[in-house]
Formats: structure tokens, sequence, C-alpha cells
């Protein structure tokens, strides 16, 4: 079955300024959204949140504190959504899930990847990880007025 | 029986709950029994061998269980397990 998430025009540039501005670290936040077993999904909000990796190991890395995690899930509670996804950047490389990210990976959320070359935000893609967590799957991103 | 919380990423896995109540004198226990009952969430809190994966913070309360004995941590009647995912990844090798 193939996965498709809606999202706002305002947040895929809010996710591509956060890159920007970012770089040449990689940048991270949450996406939320109502209902978010829906298909397809909505993002409607990001939030953005400090890459806890630091220097140069955040060119190619990111991490999100459990206080950030739990800050994102009461604030999506409060607003009525969940925390249906997370947004992260590659500096310099494709926007395509490495390694790294899939060993990481959580099922259910949408991982968003938007690549940044030279400063410059460029494609941005979306990921679910499979049910044996062995490959992402991609998912067409729906961008919305 | 202690209660276990599950962020809304790993509730598809247990009927949609947000909250479990299961039966374990540690916090290693009180999990191990939650994948048993839940098998299809098995694989997404311990990795091959067995080790509850890396991704995977466990809080008793309000604090991380790191840093109160580990899976050892004991677990109350009334205790709140909290799950909270490490979220964490990147781009290309270091
Ligand atoms: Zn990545």
């Amino acid at each position: 079955m193939g996965w498709r998430v809606l999202v706002p025009d305002a947040v895929v540039a809010a996710v591509k300024a956060e890159a920007e501005a970012a770089y040449p670290y990689e940048c991270c936040g949450f996406l939320l959204g109502p209902d978010g077993g829906a298909s397809p999904r909505a993002a409607t909000e990001m939030i953005a949140v400090k890459n806890e990796r630091e220097g140069d190991p955040a060119r190619r890395r990111f991490a999100i504190g459990p206080a950030d995690f739990l800050a994102a899930e009461r604030e999506a509670e409060a607003q009525g959504l969940d925390v249906v996804g997370i947004y992260h950047s590659h500096p310099d490389h494709p926007a395509a899930p490495s390694g790294t990210d899939l060993e990481q990976a959580f099922p259910w959320y949408t991982y968003i990847i938007v690549a940044v070359d030279k400063g410059a935000a460029g494609e941005v893609t979306a990921w679910r990880l499979a049910g044996n967590r062995g490959a992402f799957e991609p998912e067409e991103i729906e961008v919305t007025p | 029986m202690a209660k276990v919380i599950l962020p809304t990423a790993l509730r598809a896995f247990v009927d949609g709950q947000k909250e479990v109540e299961v039966a374990g004198g540690t916090v290693g226990e009180v999990l191990e029994s939650l994948a048993s009952g839940y098998p299809d969430l098995k694989q997404h809190l311990y990795d091959g061998d067995g080790k509850l994966r890396a991704y995977v913070n466990v809080f008793i309360g309000e604090d991380n269980i790191r840093d109160f004995g580990g899976l050892a941590a004991p677990a109350k009647e009334d205790s709140v397990v909290t799950l909270v995912p490490a979220i964490a990844g990147g781009g290309g090798a270091v």
C-alpha cells in the first residue's frame, strides 16, 4: 500500500528554512497532525528542536532528547493533535534515509528528510519504516495550500 | 500491576491503547511481559539479541531508569513506566 502525507506549503517552507539555518549541521524536529492513524495522514504543524549532537558530529547526525520528545507530545495533546513524524536535514547529502536512520527508526512515524546543498534546501522526501524493520518505504508528499 | 504508557508510534501494536497494565517485579520484567502479551511490539522494543533497543528510553515516574539500576529497577504495584523514543539518525557515514 502506498503511504501518502499531506503537508501544508507553510510547513514545508518552515522545515526548509530550519534546514538552511542549521547548515552545515543537521536540523531536526517534530511533525504534528490530527488523527495520526488516518490515511492519508496530515502533518499540519512543525516544532523545531535542538539537535543534541554538537560540533562536527552534528554535520552527519542528529539526536532529540527525551525532554524534547515529552514536551512535543504534550504540545500535540494540548492542540488535539498527535506527534505523527520527525523531520531532519541531510547537509550536502541526498534526501534518502541512511543506514543510521534505518537502525534508529521507529515504526509508524513519517520521517521527512530535506537535502541541503551548499546551504540551499533542495529535495524533500518522506519515508516510513516497513513492518519488518528491514527498509524504509517511500511516502508520497502532497503539498497543500 | 504497573502501568506502561506508550508513545503514539507504538500504540498501534497494543490495540491502540495509550496505557497497558502489566505485572512484573522489575522494569525489565514489566517490559518483557508487555512484549510477550503483544508480540508485534516485541521487535520494536528488543533487538535480535533480545536486548532493549537503544532508541527506547524508559522512565519510571519522572526518572530515567538509566540512573536507577536500568532494567533491574524495581517496579511497584502503582509504578508508571513511560516509554520515550530517543529520536536519532543522520546523513552519510561519519
Ligand atoms: Zn538521515
